[in-house]
C-alpha cells in the first residue's frame, strides 16, 4: 500500500495520516478515529475499521482491539420515516 | 513529582493545563480514565453561543467567542469555526417575556442580539415552520465548532509547552496529610468491551504520582472522584443524545434552538446537520448508550420544524451526559478542605464552550492562588448558604 492509499473512503482518510496518528501516540482505536475521522462517514466504518484495526494490531503489536462502538441506525434511516415510527420503551 | 494534577482530559482539563504551562508553571500532568473525546467533550453538538440570561455567562461567553475566533491561529489546528448565529425559538408566552428579558440583558452586555419575527426568521431560515413559534431572537455572533479537533489543538499546545497527557489512567484514591492532598493513585486502564458502558477495566499496577495542586474537572465524573476525598458535591449526570444527517450542500446559517421542547440543530462544516431534543425521563447516573425513543422523538421535532429534512437520511446517533447542578450553575473554585483542591465542574451541557474563557480564569486562580468575584459566586459552599445563581437559557 502506498502512504496515500484511502483507508476510510467516506471521510477521505489515506493510510498516512492514520501513521500521523500513531505518530503522535494514539494507540487505540477509539482515539485513532477520533483523531482521523475515519468511520463517520456515509458506511459508518463497514469498510475501513477492519483495515484500520489491523494497522493498529501491527504497530501495537497486540491483538487487535473491538470494533469501534458502533453507533446506530445500522444502515441510514430517513427523518421521515423514523418520525412516523412509535416510541420504543428504553434502548 | 507533579506540580498540578488536573483530573480529566476534556476540554476543561486540557485549557487550564495548556493555560497553567503559558504561565510558566511546570510539570503539569493531565489524566483521564479513557481517551480524549472520549466523555462529552468529544460528545457534545459544537455550539458556542453568547446568548445567555445571566450577566456573567453572556460576558464569559463573549470573551470565550473571541478565542474561538483566534483558536486556528493561534493553535494552528482547523476547528472548522463557523459564525452562523443561534435562533433561540420559543411557543409559550412565558418564555416568550423571558426571551425578550434576556436580549435587553445581552444588549446591555454589548451583544447585538434582537428580537425577530416571523418573517425576519424565514428570512434567516427559509426552510423553517415558523407557526406556533411566539418569539425568537438572534444573533449572529454565535456559532458552531466542531469539537474534535478543538480538543486535539488544546492537547497538542499543552504538550508542546510541556504538559504531559495521560489517557486511560483512573484515580483511584488520594493521600492526604494536614487538609491537604500529597499524592493521587493512580492505575492504568482499559475499554470494557462496551465503552458505552461506564467501566473501564484495571490494567496495571497502581501508582502514587506525588503533587502540589489538584483540579478536578472530570465533567459528569466530578463526584465520583470529589467523593474520593470526601467531598460531596450535588452534581448529577443527566444523558443527551445527538444525531448527524448525511451531508447537505450548505443551506443552514444559524443554529436553530426551540427552548420549548429542547430540539437545536445546526449544519457542520462537513455538512451534517447536527441535533439533539429533551428526552425524559432519561436512565439514572452515567449512561452513554443510545436510545431509539430518542431517534423517533427528534425526528418528530425536527421534521416539525423543518419540514423538508423529511427526506434527510441519518447517519448515526451517540451519547453523552451533561452534569447538571441544582440551580444550573457551575462549581468552580478552591474548597476548604482539602486546601489544595481546585474543582471545576456542573456546567451544565456548556462546558465545551465556556473551556476557552475558564480555562484561563483556573489558570490564574491556581497558580495564584487569588479568587474572584466570579470565584466566589460559583463556589461549592453556595448551596449550603442557599445563595443561588439562575439561568434560563439552557438547552434540552
Amino acid at each position: 500500500m502506498t502512504a496515500k492509499a484511502m483507508l476510510c473512503r467516506c471521510e477521505d482518510v489515506t493510510l498516512d495520516e492514520v501513521m500521523e496518528a500513531l505518530e503522535a501516540g494514539h494507540r487505540d482505536i477509539e482515539s485513532v478515529k477520533r483523531y482521523t475521522g475515519f468511520g463517520t462517514g456515509w458506511c459508518q466504518g463497514k469498510q475501513c475499521v477492519v483495515a484500520c484495526a489491523r494497522i493498529l494490531a501491527k504497530a501495537t503489536g497486540r491483538a487487535p482491539e473491538l470494533p469501534i462502538t458502533p453507533r446506530p441506525p445500522l444502515h441510514p434511516v430517513a427523518l421521515g420515516v423514523l418520525a412516523s415510527l412509535g416510541d420504543a420503551e428504553e434502548g | 513529582m507533579a506540580r498540578v494534577v488536573v483530573i480529566g482530559a476534556g476540554i476543561l482539563g486540557l485549557a487550564t493545563a495548556y493555560n497553567l504551562a503559558k504561565r510558566g508553571v511546570r510539570d503539569v500532568l493531565v489524566v483521564d480514565r479513557t481517551y480524549l473525546c472520549g466523555g462529552a467533550s468529544g460528545r457534545n453538538g459544537g455550539g458556542v453561543r453568547a446568548q445567555f440570561s445571566s450577566e456573567i455567562n453572556i460576558r464569559l461567553m463573549r470573551e470565550s467567542i473571541a478565542i474561538c475566533r483566534d483558536f486556528a491561529t493561534e493553535m494552528k489546528i482547523n476547528v472548522w469555526f463557523r459564525q452562523g448565529g443561534y435562533l433561540f425559538l420559543t411557543r409559550t408566552a412565558a418564555r416568550a417575556r423571558e426571551l425578550e428579558e434576556n436580549v435587553a440583558l445581552q444588549n446591555r452586555c454589548g451583544l447585538p442580539t434582537r428580537m425577530v419575527d416571523a418573517a425576519e426568521m424565514r428570512k434567516i431560515v427559509p426552510e423553517l415552520a415558523t407557526e406556533g413559534v411566539r418569539a425568537a431572537s438572534f444573533n449572529p455572533g454565535d456559532g458552531v465548532v466542531f469539537p474534535w479537533p478543538f480538543v486535539w489543538g488544546y492537547a497538542r499546545a499543552a504538550t508542546d509547552l510541556g504538559v504531559t497527557i495521560k489517557p486511560f489512567t483512573e484515580v483511584v484514591g488520594f493521600e492526604t496529610r494536614n487538609g491537604r492532598i500529597t499524592g493521587v493513585r493512580l492505575r492504568p486502564t482499559r475499554l470494557s468491551p462496551l465503552d458505552a458502558s461506564d467501566e473501564v477495566l484495571p490494567a496495571g499496577d497502581a501508582f502514587t504520582e506525588e503533587c502540589n495542586e489538584v483540579v478536578i474537572c472530570a465533567g459528569a465524573w466530578s463526584p465520583k472522584v470529589a467523593e474520593l476525598l470526601g467531598v460531596a458535591l450535588p452534581n448529577k449526570p443527566h444523558r443527551h443524545e445527538i444525531c448527524a444527517t448525511e451531508p447537505l450542500k450548505p443551506w443552514l446559517g444559524p443554529l436553530v434552538a426551540d427552548l420549548t421542547d429542547g430540539l437545536y440543530f445546526s449544519q457542520s462544516m462537513r455538512g451534517e446537520i447536527v441535533g439533539g431534543v429533551a428526552v425524559d425521563p432519561v436512565p439514572e447516573g452515567i449512561n452513554q448508550q443510545s436510545s431509539r425513543r430518542f431517534l423517533t422523538t427528534y425526528a418528530r421535532a425536527l421534521v416539525g420544524a423543518v419540514p423538508t429534512m423529511a427526506g434527510v437520511r441519518v447517519l448515526r446517533q451517540w451519547a453523552g451526559c451533561y452534569d447538571l447542578t441544582p440551580d444550573g450553575g457551575p462549581i468552580v473554585g478552591r474548597v476548604p478542605d482539602p486546601s489544595n483542591l481546585t474543582l471545576a465542574c456542573g456546567f451544565m451541557g456548556h462546558g465545551f464552550m465556556m473551556a476557552p474563557v475558564m480555562g484561563r480564569l483556573l489558570a490564574e486562580h491556581v497558580d495564584t492562588g487569588e479568587t474572584s468575584d466570579l470565584f466566589a459566586r460559583w463556589s461549592l459552599d453556595r448551596f449550603a448558604r442557599g445563595d443561588l445563581v439562575h439561568e434560563n437559557m439552557i438547552i434540552g
